[in-house]
């Protein structure tokens, strides 16, 4: 790559050309960074007193010495890496002619009905904190999660502005309640407002995505990064209508079938548990039909779906609304369950925050994102006292950059995923998934 | 202003079709970077004035584009360069910018602490002239000059130097340009730099005219975006005049509706430019996806 | 163009005084041409002709500056080709392959053709969500239609395998059953001998013999192989620097000084080596 390299070689140039070097000095960088990550807090008058204060007691030099082990463990993995490689290809083929194998049905039958018995089970073992923890965070980030693994995973558009139809939600469900300023023209109860908050949501989604989806992903995110800026700032200033930045309060809770569902949070688990269920069911149907095909073919190359007569555009809006209505039911759970919502429930960073759990679960992937979403709502709950809770955007962030570079495919790949990026690796020019081949693909 | 970070932007995507999120945390930290440059020459509450003034303010806007200048080389290398290698798709690298961009905010606010903090005066700052019943301040004049000198700075560079030309080519045709015996790595490279560079000091500028804080980057960047994607992506007078529009009509804006409103100004635009004309006013690359 | 409504009479397809630009860039010139239904017309000339921009403004992909395509597909009305965005082209019978081949690699040969069989069902996310029996029945009536359409091609024993792990040739023919399985009434093939072996020639030539014999597909088809183009074409249409030079058949063509000149010339003698 390089024409002439300087005759004499510099350290700098030794370092370059020893790769036991290059990958030390590379884990010992990391480990600066990791100091800088578990040290105090700064402030602006001490800046850096993280990384002062790891270097003043032992936190470094555990950190040195585990970069060094590091270092050294990797390379023994490099040595091995083709023999691994090897062994996964031919595993991964062989699994491949299995498809369909009957044995495998039964076998994936046992397991989802020992996970339903686990869900069922579980609020009982659990402390009234973390059962809230439970269906306020794990269950309504689930439900996120499975409706843009729809966007993002199956269809491969990147919306930065989800949130915005969580908020639709959850604002649609306290007017029909009757607690925002604007009067509704007759109220009900929140649970007789699932179908309207899940409407919305999808008209929102379609409503967006007509104008924005012709556009190439790089500029679908901003787009939809700034929808879903404009929903929150219009909610934070329109007095009137949504009661600004207070928000909405004394939001009922369910009441269907002669049932009331109170504060405890048992029953709504339950009921988040039945619609996650479906949810689920509907969606896999989907990805196996004719429009999860429609998707993935959209997603591989958009010109030749479109020579094949596949409707891009309106699979794309199909996507955007069936993505977005499971932010609408879980903005009306959320509105019901809680009682009160602010603009502040609806943040940018959340947005991001629901892409990380998708994105580590596995795009595409419909038990992925279950269990991205789960996992990664669990562990700042878990974790709480240990870590600072604002460092958690710390390690999302190194979590996704760690993801897309050693394991874009996530947890639980989706089978189709698993071949995509297995592709790649091989170097193949014919797929990129973003479609007709670019620039970016030649200088890969 | 706007149009600097859009330069940045329209740099970096114009060669490698990347929307770089994490530029606004290059901002950021040339920000920062200045911030602690500037304090650390200076004692509180000193009266600065003439010459003095001036050499502080070329020095914390040389400090932040040094800065700005390396953590976007760095962000370069640790998390667009290994994907570049595996031939990731574009998500990939959107996904990894903003893991990027989560990492930096929330870094920096960790290392400098969450709270907004002011650049020392390092001029006596008052109304130098009106134009059209508006004052025009010092500092918006210094913010102004050494804007104004930088694009020129940039324009002469990448229209007139041999990286320029470089940078041009790859943008144009990677494959080509590498054949011809540019090395591509080290285009990217230079690219990165120099947005940072410019990044970096539009940073502190921004510092200087407001506060110094770890989410400062996420709206002006948001904005430079627009600015760039206003003025045609990959195009570098576009991205000035981009900004300019920009910077006007929001000030308009503003004036017609209330404070409040001023992002959505800028968002708006955004949406309007994308959906009704994707190419921007001098752009010559597509956002369309066919 | 005579005023007989009988659309069997007329041409399938007729190009009017086409024209192309990019910027400064004529890429087609006032390209005049037609096809018979039912006939085999092969699009030759050198690299650079305009023979892919061509087929890209036949599908919908170009929008020329000027000039009309009038496509008139089996059961149904004239379609005015420009305007029509590719999906709909492709709706109203005009099926393509690519240069250089678009198959959708991570899916399966038999999910590739589904893709193009289902772009004509009717059932909807609704549907298959819920498995209505609209949606169950279209299921297993793609099923069947991507499978027979493997037949056809000859991958029938192939169905499960990913596309792009199958071998170049396979290939070729997987993206021309996917183009079958939109029930065309015209298959454009864009070099679909381009990087294959003189026995997959072969192949590929029974094979749009059959598709125009067995299935009363028109095709167009532009290529390079002249053996191949001289032993299937019925006519010939010959474009260099975007303008048609010259229209005829094989014979017609192999003696005409223009083309000679212009093309075959050097051609004539690669097929003869080949």
């Amino acid at each position: 790559m390089t024409a002439v390299s300087d005759p004499r070689p510099t350290l700098l140039d030794r370092v370059r050309g020893n790769a036991d070097a290059r990958r030390l000095a590379r884990y010992l960088l990391i480990a600066v960074v990791a100091g800088l990550i578990v040290g105090k807090d700064g402030t602006g008058d001490e800046p850096f007193s993280g990384i002062k204060g790891s270097f003043q007691d032992s936190t470094m030099l555990y950190l040195v010495i585990a970069a060094v082990v590091a270092s050294v463990l990797a390379r023994l993995y490099d040595a091995q890496r083709d023999t691994v490689a090897q062994l996964r290809g031919r595993a991964s083929g062989a699994r491949e002619q299995l498809i369909g194998g009957s044995r495998q049905k039964y076998a994936n039958i046992a397991f989802l009905v020992l996970a339903l018995v686990f869900a069922l089970l579980l609020p009982l073992g659990l402390s009234g904190f973390w059962q809230r923890v439970l269906v306020e965070r794990i269950g309504i980030f689930v439900l996120l999660a499975l409706g843009l693994n729809v966007v993002v995973g199956l269809a491969g558009l990147l919306d930065l502005g989800y949130i915005a139809f969580y908020a639709i939600g959850a604002y649609v469900t306290a007017y029909f309640t009757g607690q925002l300023p604007a009067e509704p023209p007759f109220t009900l109860n929140p649970f007789l407002i699932i179908p309207i908050s899940v409407l919305a949501a999808m008209i929102a989604g379609v409503l967006l995505g007509a104008p924005t989806l012709r556009l190439r992903g790089d500029y679908l995110a901003i787009v939809t990064l700034g929808f879903g800026e404009i929903v929150r700032i219009t909610a934070v200033n329109s007095d009137k209508l949504t009661n600004g930045p207070r928000g909405a309060i004394g939001i009922p809770h369910f009441s269907a079938f002669g049932y009331q569902w109170k504060l405890d949070s048992k029953p709504y688990y339950y009921l988040l548990l039945a619609m996650m269920v479906i949810v689920v069911i509907a969606f896999r149907r989907l990805e196996n039909s004719r429009v999860g095909r429609a998707w993935a073919a959209i997603r591989e190359d958009e010109v030749a779906a479109a020579a094949c007569g596949v409707p891009t555009v309106k699979f794309k809006l199909l996507a955007f609304g069936i993505g977005a209505s499971t932010a609408g039911l879980a903005g009306n759970f959320y509105a019901s369950k809680v009682g009160f919502i602010s603009p502040d429930n609806f943040l940018l960073i959340t947005s991001f925050l629901v892409l990380v759990y998708v994105v580590f679960g596995g795009m595409g992937s419909l038990p992925g994102a279950i269990l991205g979403a789960a996992v990664l709502t669990w562990l700042p709950e878990v974790l709480r006292d240990k870590v600072p809770a604002q460092d958690r955007y710390i390690y999302f962030g190194v979590l996704l950059i760690i993801m897309m570079i050693f394991r874009p495919q996530g947890l639980i790949p989706s089978k189709r995923r698993a071949r995509e990026f297995a592709m790649h690796e091989g170097g193949d020019a014919l797929g990129s998934a973003e479609g007709s081949g670019t620039t970016a693909g030649a200088i890969a | 202003m706007y149009a600097l970070i859009a330069l940045g932007y329209t740099l970096v995507y114009g060669v490698l079709q990347l929307i770089n999120f994490a530029h606004s945390e290059v901002f950021m930290l040339g920000g920062f970077a200045g911030l602690f440059a500037v304090r650390a020459v200076t004692s509180p509450g000193e009266n600065i004035g003439g010459t003095k003034s001036v050499m502080l303010v070329v020095f914390g806007v040389l400090v932040g584009a040094a800065v700005g200048g390396v953590s976007a080389i760095v962000v370069e290398r640790v998390a667009y360069r290994p994907l570049r290698r595996r031939g990731a798709p574009r998500l990939a690298f959107l996904i990894s910018a903003i893991g990027m961009s989560l990492l930096l905010v929330n870094l920096a606010g960790k290392e400098f602490g969450r709270l907004p903090i002011p650049v020392p005066e390092l001029f006596t700052d008052g109304t130098v002239f009106t134009v059209f019943g508006a004052d025009v301040r010092t500092g918006q004049l210094i913010v102004f000059g050494s804007a104004i000198a930088m694009l020129i700075f940039l324009d002469r560079f990448v229209n007139g130097t041999k990286i320029g030309m470089g940078i041009r080519s790859v943008a144009q045709d990677a494959e080509t340009a590498s054949l011809m015996g540019v090395d591509i790595n080290r285009i990217i490279t230079m690219t990165f730099l120099v947005g940072g560079l410019l990044g970096g000091a539009a940073g502190f500028l921004y510092g200087m005219t407001f506060n110094v804080q770890n989410t400062m980057g996420f709206i002006p960047g948001v904005k430079a975006f627009t600015a760039a994607v206003l003025g045609g992506i990959g195009n570098v007078r576009g991205a000035m005049i981009g900004g300019l529009i920009l910077g006007v009509a929001e000030n308009l804006g503003v004036a017609c509706v209330s404070s409040s409103w001023r992002d959505v100004i800028a968002f708006g635009i955004l949406v309007l430019v994308l959906v009704l004309r994707p190419t921007g006013i001098l752009g010559e690359r597509l956002g369309r996806s066919a | 163009m005579s005023a007989d409504q009988s659309a069997v009479q007329m041409p399938v397809l007729e190009v009017e005084a086409v024209t192309l630009r990019f910027g400064g860039l004529t890429s087609l010139a006032a390209v005049d041409l037609y096809q018979e239904r039912g006939e085999i017309l092969a699009v030759i000339g050198p690299n650079g002709a305009g023979k892919t921009s061509l087929f890209n403004c036949l599908t919908g992909v170009y929008v020329p500056q000027e000039g009309r395509v009038t496509f008139r597909p089996t059961a149904g009305r004239d379609v005015d080709v420009l305007g029509s965005k590719p999906h709909e082209v492709n709706r109203a019978g005009i099926a393509r392959t690519f240069q250089n081949i678009r198959l959708f690699g991570a899916l399966t040969a038999v999910e590739n053709v589904k893709i193009g069989v289902e772009s004509r069902q009717k059932h909807g996310a609704i549907g298959a969500m819920v498995g209505t029996p609209r949606a169950r029945r279209e299921e297993q009536e793609s099923d069947a239609t991507a499978i027979e359409l493997l037949r056809f091609v000859g991958l029938g024993r192939r169905a499960n395998e990913l596309a792009n792990s199958l071998p170049y040739g396979d290939q070729r023919r997987l993206e021309i059953a996917r183009a079958l399985a939109t029930s065309p009434s015209l298959l454009l093939l864009d070099e679909p001998a381009a990087g294959t072996n003189p026995a997959e020639k072969r192949q590929l030539e029974d094979l749009i013999r059959k598709v125009n014999d067995e299935r009363d597909i028109s095709v167009l088809l532009i290529e390079h192989d002249m053996r191949l183009v001289m032993s299937i074409a019925s006519r010939i249409v010959v474009l260099n620097f975007g303008k048609v030079i010259a229209t005829g058949t094989p014979a017609e063509i192999q003696s005409d000084p223009a083309v000679i000149e212009a093309y075959l010339g050097s051609e004539a003698a690669d097929a003869a080596g080949a």
